[in-house]
């Protein structure tokens, strides 16, 4: 599987990730080789297969619905760039 | 008199109940090895020495007032990613670099009320992901048995700390080989537990199918004394599990006498390298001559692992990383013109090359039309991995063979070609895709670099892998080579 300098902006895009113009060929041969291998999947055989997303099969533990943390939010904003009366500040999305 | 720097968690946790050393004397030597050494292998991101002599001193305090734990006034380093209150915790990464956690992880909680000293962080491959440790922002650590080479990764720094005898031991971090990879490149002991032994809360996460954090030291016996810090259920981690626990030094001094090993001949083929290969039956001798019967066994899709821990790890990893949009915590690009700009611009100077990599990797994977083809059918061939392990465990006790294909490389060697680093991995990786407990224990050298030989046990039997490794260190001394020079 091969792709190609429109693919790889496409995924940088879905991926909000900006990529250096200079940096796109070898992302793009480098994504290629991955993919590369990442096909060599497709020769086993796994119809019927029951796909395994968690090693022990473990299913979502539940706890009650209770009120158990405290308001912290000045300590965990104090890590933001860029805060102003208890909200994260962006640039303006709504003209 | 040996230094005291050469000694192991056990014997300075005697040295201490004796009172023969005080916790902020031991805290004090390797600070000042720390400072003295480390230039030369860029084990520590961030050092944390006067913090070290507090909670020493506090661990004095303790040991005098008969209330210490068996950890108590031990010195150790976290790798970077487990997040500690007021110190910055990088993650190896520039998205990280101004980053200080509002909170501990449980990791780091639990070696705090057990009364741990933290020495610093150490270095890694930015976001646990590589093999080498090249990765880092703060650049390479060096491997202390030849400073030319790659310490391994991503817990890079961990190993050549404990290696260079900068701190008794270390935490890792192993979600394709992370702890196990380093702790063989650079002589020491390590083991990934089963997944959800040990909470991942405030360990940053990469994979989080596959994360696992763990112990990294010097011998079988150390690992048991953090694994008996680290494990258990956690109320902040809702995968970490309800399996009980256990005192995993309680059966360490055990006979191996009956045990039944299993050694996959996938294990030993043409992608181990020739040296090696002699190394690690040497090895497989020691452990029969101990008692052990040996049989030959069959992994036949230890080869599909690589393509689907390629797919996985980076699937995860590309939904993990959303969290780093430069708005809550961590970098943002100066002038944002608009929220998309912010977003693209922050990712793109924050991340690094590799982690690019695999976030596009992963977005690609989970794109619609290809989800069947990739991430599917990686979690399909991740099933008959399990059900190749689970096989063999109906037979075999335990399952054992190299680590790594082969020793150290050169920094630089395989850092232009992903996919050959990728190949690395092929011994360590079908365990994390399984969850199983896996370690790797030192049993030999070529060309004077070191060997690590695997251990991979079935779910839970932590200390049966230890017990195991531990006689084989009562009867062997790869353990006990120094790479530093008297």
């Amino acid at each position: 599987m091969s792709i190609d300098r429109s693919d790889v902006e496409r995924i940088a895009h879905l991926a909000r990730l900006n990529l250096n113009e200079q940096d796109i060929p070898a992302y793009t041969e480098n994504l290629s080789s991955i993919l590369n291998l990442v096909d060599e999947m497709q020769q086993i055989n796994t119809d019927g297969v029951e796909p395994l997303a968690h090693p022990l099969d473990a299913v979502q533990r539940l706890r009650a619905d209770e009120v158990t943390e405290l308001n912290q939010r000045d300590k965990l904003q104090a890590v933001a760039p860029a805060v102003e009366e208890g909200l994260f500040l962006v640039p303006k999305v709504i003209e | 008199m040996r230094d005291m720097f050469e000694k192991t968690l056990s014997e300075l946790a005697q040295d201490l109940r004796n009172g023969t050393v005080s916790s902020v004397e031991l805290t004090q030597t390797f600070i000042d090895r720390i400072n003295r050494c480390d230039s030369d292998y860029n084990a520590f991101i961030t050092t944390t020495p006067e913090l070290a002599l507090q909670q020493a001193k506090a661990a004095d305090e303790r040991l005098a007032a008969g209330t210490a734990d068996p950890f108590t006034g031990l010195p150790i380093a976290h790798k970077d990613l487990f997040c500690t209150e007021g110190v910055k915790t990088s993650c190896g990464s520039k998205m990280l670099d101004n980053f200080e956690s509002p909170y501990d992880a449980t990791v780091v909680a639990k070696f705090k009320s057990a009364g741990a000293v933290m020495l610093g962080k150490t270095n890694m491959d930015e976001f646990a992901m590589g093999s080498t440790n090249e990765s880092s922002f703060y650049g390479v650590c060096k491997n202390p048995w030849d400073t030319r080479r790659v310490p391994g990764g991503s817990s890079g720094g961990s190993a050549a700390a404990v290696a260079a005898r900068l701190t008794p031991a270390a935490t890792g971090s192993d979600t394709g080989g992370s702890i196990r990879q380093p702790a063989a490149f650079c002589g020491i002991t390590g083991i990934k537990p089963t997944y959800g032994r040990i909470s991942r809360y405030g360990m940053v996460a990469y994979a989080s199918s596959l994360d696992q954090g763990g112990p990294m030291a010097r011998s079988a016996e150390d690992c048991a004394l953090m694994l008996n810090v680290m494990a258990g259920q956690d109320p902040m981690d809702s995968t970490s599990s309800a399996h009980p626990t256990e005192d995993y030094t309680a059966s360490l001094n055990n006979s191996i006498q009956g045990l039944k090993i299993g050694v996959p001949k996938e294990f030993m083929s043409a992608d181990l390298d020739s040296a090696m290969a002699a190394q690690i039956e040497a090895a497989i001798k020691q452990l029969e001559s101990l008692g052990a019967t040996i049989k030959e066994v069959s992994l036949p899709n230890t080869r599909m692992s690589i393509p689907a821990y390629y797919i996985i790890a980076p699937a995860e990893a590309s939904s993990n990383l959303s969290r780093f949009d430069g708005v809550r915590y961590g970098y943002r690009c100066e002038n944002p013109k608009d929220l998309e700009d912010l977003y693209k611009r922050t990712r793109g100077e924050g991340f690094g090359s590799e982690v690019k990599r695999r976030i596009m990797v992963g977005t690609y994977a989970l794109c619609a039309g290809y989800y069947d083809a990739y991430y599917n059918k990686a979690q399909q061939i991740r099933r008959l991995i399990q059900q190749d392990f689970m096989r063999l465990f109906e037979e075999v006790d335990l399952i054992v063979g190299p680590t790594t294909p082969s020793p150290a490389f050169n920094i630089g060697e395989k850092a232009n070609d992903p996919v050959a680093m990728y190949m690395e991995d092929i011994f360590t990786l079908s365990l994390n895709l399984a969850g199983l407990p896996g370690m790797s224990v030192p049993c030999g050298q070529v060309n004077g670099l070191p060997v690590g030989l695997q251990l991979i046990g079935n779910y839970f039997d932590e200390a049966r892998l230890l017990n195991v490794a531990h006689q084989y260190q009562q009867n062997t001394e790869w353990h006990t080579l120094s790479p530093v020079k008297a």
